[in-house]
């Protein structure tokens, strides 16, 4: 275990405890991270919205991989932390426009649940960045490319998700 | 264990041009359950669909995947071509590596591991793929119009055209809509009454259509071919069915103060009235906020004039429950209010008018029987200002007004202004407008008429205050942006030109129809370009303003289409359900409840069920899906406590195992 300076936060703490945890050759992988991006995408909106940012050639990185639901009402929170704890390093959640969803109060559900989670993953340590719900409708393929791009920004800076991945997890 | 087919496609070179192809379908033979895989120039050409065919005989397959375009484009076609191969079309799962794969992405070295991871999440979700059936519903042969307006009119009647029963619920007295309202059309100059109101006849007398006014939509439950709708008629007071229509209870009517709608509020109506003389049905209707009789209990005038006897002060309001398969929204639109212009004077001085109240003004049925006059001193106006887009085009952050062009101003004015110019030929007409827009058949050329041929000074700039002056005049201080300079001029009338809206109604009935709308309060389309008139709810349809802006013509083509729309729904004996359905596990379910408060659709009830569970017998509380009404949003499945809901098509275990797979 290497020496901790007392200035360290707690959370910088773990950082290290599990990075030596991980060992030499995770830390050289750190220098080409490519993360691991989740995205569940309602059908009705965001799914769309997705299709239309293809059509659009608006480019957004590969290491995002868009999981597709009938609402976004369908995620449940349970499947956010199955992702993290098999090694996803990011979560986003795409539904309709509040008063827009298809199934009238789904994304409500989704606004309730996720506030919840995200308050719960600030508990428990994790960088709050890490779950993201954004709205995104059938007519913003832009808008969509660019929050997946941002979104990938966000999630390379915050690098590996260390905290929650069950190792034993991992290939 | 499924016998797994993966057919991946070229689609040419749009996804073959980024993703290695052979690669993805290399991989999928490593992948569990997999037995065949494939990759092929286009999978939904006829010989693709062939192939894939051929494989599921060939192989045994028990599933497929296909890798190529979204499943919004062509999961229907792949689920057909299984079905007809003799599997299950819901044993069927689309890895999108087009949309979301091979357009954006750059090269093969990006797009390749991701098709490949694509490809990998269908294979793990179909794996857990099981046999669903598409229920069948039956329709009701029989539809709703919601308002009474010439959209809705023309859809009835299309729809009575073609032999269905149609019902046109109208909240006010009278069906014809703002159309009543207009003296002529453009670019005609058709008397719009006369070309009205042969169709309110035609819908009056059509055995297929019957007519609900004064009356609303209070409740819609059920789902496309099964509309359960209560509608609440207002009592008239007056019993229809005696009625004769005579008027002679509205010409004694001693309460004449109230201000007439119809026209807008430039004179008064007695409180039992007809809205206006070709009114369907015509008649009268008592208000009962301003009848005397209602107010205080004396009077009752009408009652004892009343040659047949209709008048009835007890009558109530009636509740009718009907069934409908379809539902068409046509509630049209009113102009915004324009009181929140006060520096143009509008609500200050009675000589500015809206562009509503002068089309009264100059109609022959009007308060003024058609002579154009002032409202302050009843003089004929000589000197005119028109001021165009007053609240449409706005900024955003200019909460009075709305943003978007209510694009039938410009050729309305042109049209005013060439029918003053008309009968009053010495009058001087302004008009400040920010741009003319006249797209439409004869449109330019009719505006082009009234400035070349009647001389009316078109003026691009905005205008700034109109203020009354004490001669009477009103100080119209505006700027001209194509000469750089002020304009003053002293009119005698201002018409503002004022934006239309939605009727602020759709707000309650989006909600009871669960249909979306923007933030206009314009019904959103299924598809702005493809499903122009049908709602995203299945079994709602759309025409005239709700829609968006538009003019006659356009109102009565929507208004067709959409008839059209209902009649191929009504056409058909059955329809399919959505298989894809929420499911409970009784052995898990505690009847908790939960469920049943977040589903949107009421969908889920209880039922007490006897359970054998591990040797024992009992009675519980289960919850139960009503398969015709649930639309498988899913939501109940996140809220159970004990896990014991599911949706099928999308189960726990799938969802799991996809996140699992992008994840390793």
């Amino acid at each position: 275990m290497p020496v901790i300076e007392k200035t360290a936060s707690p959370e910088a703490m773990l950082e290290k405890e599990n990075l030596a945890y991980l060992g030499e050759a995770d830390a050289k992988k750190e220098s080409t991270f490519t993360p691991k991006i989740v995205a569940f995408c309602c059908n009705w909106c965001s799914y769309a919205g997705a299709d239309l940012a293809g059509n659009n050639r608006a480019d957004y990185p590969a290491d995002i991989k868009i999981i597709r639901v009938p609402c976004s009402g369908r995620v449940n929170p349970l499947f956010i932390m199955r992702a993290f704890e098999k090694g996803a390093d990011g979560v986003i959640i795409c539904g309709c426009h509040p008063g827009d969803c298809h199934y009238t109060t789904g994304n409500y559900y989704t606004r309730r649940r996720m506030a919840l989670l995200i308050s719960m993953l600030d508990y428990l340590g994790v960088d709050k960045g890490r779950v993201r719900v954004e709205w995104v409708s059938a007519s913003e393929g832009a808008r969509f490319a660019s929050i997946m791009n941002e979104f990938a920004d966000t999630i390379k800076n915050l690098g590996r998700n260390v905290r929650l991945e069950d190792i034993r997890c991992r290939n | 264990m499924q016998r797994i087919g993966v057919f991946v496609c070229h689609c040419g070179t749009n996804i073959a041009a980024t993703v290695d192809v052979s690669k993805v379908a290399e991989a999928a033979k490593h992948e569990p359950g997999v037995v065949y895989a494939v990759d092929y120039t286009y999978m939904c050409s006829e010989n693709g669909q062939n192939l894939i065919a051929q494989a599921i005989k060939d192989y045994g397959l028990t599933a497929i995947v296909v890798c190529s375009c979204s499943p919004r484009m062509h999961e229907a076609t792949f689920r057909a071509v299984a079905e007809k191969a003799g599997i299950n079309p819901f044993m069927v799962e689309i890895a999108n590596i087009r949309e979301q794969c091979s357009w954006v992405h750059k090269d093969m070295e990006e797009g390749t591991p991701k098709a490949i991871t694509l490809m990998k999440t269908a294979v793990a979700k179909v794996n857990l793929d099981s046999p669903l059936q598409e229920g069948e519903s039956t329709v009701t042969k029989r539809a709703l119009v919601i308002g009474g307006g010439i959209a809705g009119i023309q859809t009835a009647l299309d729809i009575a055209d073609a032999g269905y029963k149609v019902d046109i619920v109208e909240k006010l007295p009278s069906i014809g809509g703002r159309m009543s309202q207009l003296d002529k059309t453009f670019p005609t100059l058709d008397c719009s009454s006369c070309i009205l109101t042969p169709r309110m006849t035609e819908v009056n007398q059509n055995p297929n259509i019957r007519i609900f006014t004064y009356s609303e939509v209070t409740d819609v439950s059920g789902f496309v071919g099964n509309f359960t709708v209560q509608i609440t008629k207002h009592s008239r007071s007056v019993r229809a069915e005696d009625c004769t229509g005579c008027g002679i209870c509205t010409s004694k009517c001693p309460s004449r103060k109230t201000p007439n709608e119809f026209n807008r509020g430039l004179d008064t109506r007695p409180a039992i009235y007809i809205p206006f003389a070709q009114a369907i049905p015509n008649v009268p209707v008592i208000d009962k906020e301003h009848c005397i009789h209602f107010k205080t209990g004396k009077c009752g005038i009408c009652s004892k004039v009343c040659p047949s006897h209709a008048v009835d002060y007890e009558l109530k309001d009636e509740i009718i429950e009907e069934k409908y398969g379809a539902i068409v929204v046509a509630t049209g639109f009113d102009m915004i209010d324009l009181h929140k212009f006060g520096e143009l004077g509008y609500g200050v001085s009675k000589d500015v008018v809206s562009s509503i109240e002068l089309e009264r003004l100059m109609n022959a049925a009007g308060p003024t029987s058609g002579h154009l006059e002032r409202m302050s001193d009843h003089k004929q106006p000589k000197e005119m200002v028109f001021i165009q887009c007053v609240g449409s085009r706005c900024a955003p952050d200019d909460r009075r007004g709305k943003t978007y062009c209510s694009k039938i101003c410009c050729m309305y004015t042109a049209k005013q202004a060439i029918l003053i110019k008309d009968h009053y030929p010495d009058t001087n007409i302004h008009v400040f407008y920010i741009d003319v827009r006249t797209p439409g058949k004869n449109f330019d050329e009719f505006y082009r008429r009234a400035v070349e041929q009647y001389g009316v000074d078109y003026i691009k700039g905005n205008v700034g205050k109109v203020t009354p002056l004490p001669n009477g005049k009103l100080h119209v201080h505006g700027v001209d942006l194509l000469d750089q300079k002020d304009v003053e001029i002293d009119a005698d009338m201002v018409v503002l030109a004022g934006a239309i809206e939605p009727n602020p109604d759709i707000r309650k009935l989006a909600t009871m129809l669960t249909l979306s709308i923007d933030n206009n309060n314009f019904l959103n389309e299924a598809h702005a370009k493809l499903r122009p008139v049908e709602a995203a709810t299945a079994g709602v349809f759309m025409s005239g303003v709700v829609q968006g802006p538009k003019d006659i013509p356009e109102t009565v083509a929507q208004a067709g289409a959409a008839a059209i729309k209902v009649v191929g729904l009504l056409a058909k004996d059955k329809l399919k359900t959505n298989p894809c359905i929420a499911e409970p596990d009784e052995l898990y379910c505690n009847g908790c409840s939960v469920c049943a408060n977040v589903c949107p659709y009421g969908a889920i009830t209880y039922v007490d069920k006897e359970i054998r569970d591990h040797g024992l017998r009992e009675t519980r509380r289960i919850a139960s899906v009503n398969s015709a009404l649930c639309k498988g949003c899913g939501a109940c499945s996140v809220a159970c406590p004990s896990g014991a809901m599911n949706l099928k098509g999308f189960t726990n275990r799938q969802i799991m195992a996809e996140v699992d797979t992008v994840c390793q």
